[in-house]
């Protein structure tokens, strides 16, 4: 069992996390919700090391080694942007984490291609991103994440500028391929339908300084599908995260 | 003309080179109007006849100031580069240094070039070296702002993979650069055309080169107004056919991914 046990605590001239206890045990899919400038992705930026702890608090990782760094680190960062290289084709962009940890091309083609038939693009490995429709960029920038076969995938937003069809179909399909693939996942979104479409687990975090307000466990069978959607216990368990969003937003004290 | 009017590359072709053809016979019609002497203003005619007659001499000035112009456009390329890379290491580096490079681009080469001419001994090196000076800045302020010009994302990206430093150079930092350094690279050939012919009127006819600019004082000195508008010519299409080319690399490099090179289709 792979336990995420972080603690911090980061003020950024404000305050921007209120030290964080949250564990992210593997198989799970825990979404961080919360409004905007609460340190969700901040938070991720943290535990994806691209940003410093500014109070020396550090991420343990329990039962993988005992440091930053060490091999059993395998962690994949979505970012909001597809964040592609555009000088390269689909399928060089995909190779990426790849070729920087020097796996030799050979074996790198199958886990290419692998991953690009996982979200749906095989045919377009010799395709530049300028010529894929926003919605396409994204899976592409999921496949790459998936082709080092992270133990952890950080995904900060990744559906945020897209349409809402496209949307759902990408939450949709990746769910598929959490359950598939057994990943871990820690999710940032603004949406409280895709934090419990997805989720295990959604953490809704309060504002200034940053911290958890409430946990929920989504206690609905795996796998789901679009039906869920659809059913009572979804549109209960929206209600009360909107409620517990309404609150946090309100800061404590009152203005 | 319906239909040539309807098509952009026709267009974009056919309207500069009838307004040329008009303005050429309204040149040549009015020379001829009013009778004015070869002297003061030659005729096209003039012109075109000079052109074909002393074209064997014309052709070997033009041969040594385009090797002038591509020997300082390439020196100032490498050096150009390599300082560019020495500057982005260290921002300590380009503050300190930044300045000086900026000294060399706002001083006149005519001012510099009397200069190098009397410190450097042979012609053809001290004109390169007057040229060179003239086409560098471009270079370097272009490909150091390309190498800084990395999409933040992709930094972390490259960072959260434990990217080494010549890996994010060579896959990051490099491609990231190639836009801004084509771009440098057309300004920079043009003014090192300007730099050669400069550095030539200044270093005048004494010296043994006979470029373009030679051409054009000597034609002056003999009243060969026809010649000097041949020579110009001349120096005119080396321009053209030089930024031509820089604009057919860039879109050898950057056609498949980059949006300047990349036309409105979907």
């Amino acid at each position: 069992m792979e336990v995420l046990s972080v603690e911090k605590f980061f003020p950024d001239g404000t305050r921007a996390l209120a030290p964080i206890d949250l564990t992210v045990p593997a198989g799970e899919f825990v979404t961080l919700i919360g409004p905007s400038g609460c340190g969700k992705s901040t938070l991720l930026k943290l535990v994806a090391d691209l940003l410093e702890p500014s109070d020396g608090r550090i991420l343990w990782w329990r039962g993988y080694g005992d440091k930053l760094g060490s091999d059993g680190r395998r962690i994949a960062f979505v970012f909001q942007d597809p964040t592609l290289m555009p000088w390269a084709r689909v399928e060089a962009n995909v190779r990426l984490p790849l070729d920087l940890a020097g796996v030799t091309r050979q074996e790198a083609r199958g886990r290419v291609a692998d991953a690009l038939s996982r979200v749906g693009l095989q045919g377009f490995e010799r395709h530049y991103p300028r010529q894929l429709s926003g919605g396409m960029r994204m899976r592409v920038s999921i496949a790459r994440s998936l082709v080092t076969d992270p133990n952890l995938l950080l995904m900060d937003e990744p559906f945020g500028a897209l349409d809402e069809i496209t949307r759902n179909r990408l939450d949709a399909d990746l769910l598929k391929l959490w359950w598939e693939r057994k990943l871990t996942a820690l999710f940032v979104t603004h949406s409280i339908y895709e934090a419990v479409f997805l989720s295990t687990r959604v953490v809704v975090i309060s504002a200034r300084p940053g911290r958890i307000f409430k946990t929920v466990t989504i206690d609905e069978p795996q796998p789901r599908d679009e039906g869920f959607r659809d059913s009572p216990g979804f549109a209960a368990y929206c209600r009360q995260i909107s409620a517990w969003l309404a609150e946090a937003s309100v800061p404590p004290g009152g203005e | 003309m319906r239909p040539l009017a309807q098509s952009e590359a026709a267009m974009s072709i056919a309207a500069p080179f009838l307004v040329g053809v008009a303005m050429i016979g309204l040149w040549e019609t009015m020379c001829r109007e009013f009778e004015i002497p070869v002297f003061l203003f030659p005729k096209p005619s003039d012109i075109g006849r000079t052109v074909a007659s002393e074209w064997p001499s014309l052709l070997r000035a033009l041969g040594m100031t385009l090797r002038i112009a591509f020997q300082a456009f390439g020196t100032a390329v490498i050096v150009g580069t390599l300082i560019a890379f020495v500057f982005v290491q260290s921002r300590v580096i380009e503050r300190s240094f930044f300045p000086y490079a900026v000294l060399l681009q706002v001083t006149p080469v005519v001012a510099i070039a009397p200069l190098i001419i009397i410190l450097v001994k042979n012609t053809q090196l001290a004109l390169t070296l007057c040229a060179t000076v003239v086409a560098l800045f471009p270079i370097i302020s272009n490909t150091t702002l390309g190498l800084r010009s990395v999409d933040p994302g992709l930094a972390s990206l490259f960072r959260m993979n434990r990217a080494g430093r010549l890996q994010t150079l060579w896959r990051l930092r490099i491609p990231s650069a190639l836009p801004y350094f084509f771009g440098g690279l057309r300004i920079s050939s043009g003014l090192a055309l300007i730099g050669a012919v400069v550095a030539e009127f200044v270093a005048g006819t004494g010296g043994r080169s006979s470029g373009l600019a030679y051409e054009i004082l000597q034609a002056g000195f003999a009243l060969d107004i026809p010649r000097m508008f041949a020579a110009m010519l001349l120096i005119t299409a080396a321009g053209v056919a030089l930024f031509s080319l820089m604009v057919a690399l860039s879109k050898l490099a950057l056609g498949a991914w980059h949006e300047s090179e990349v036309g409105v289709e979907t």
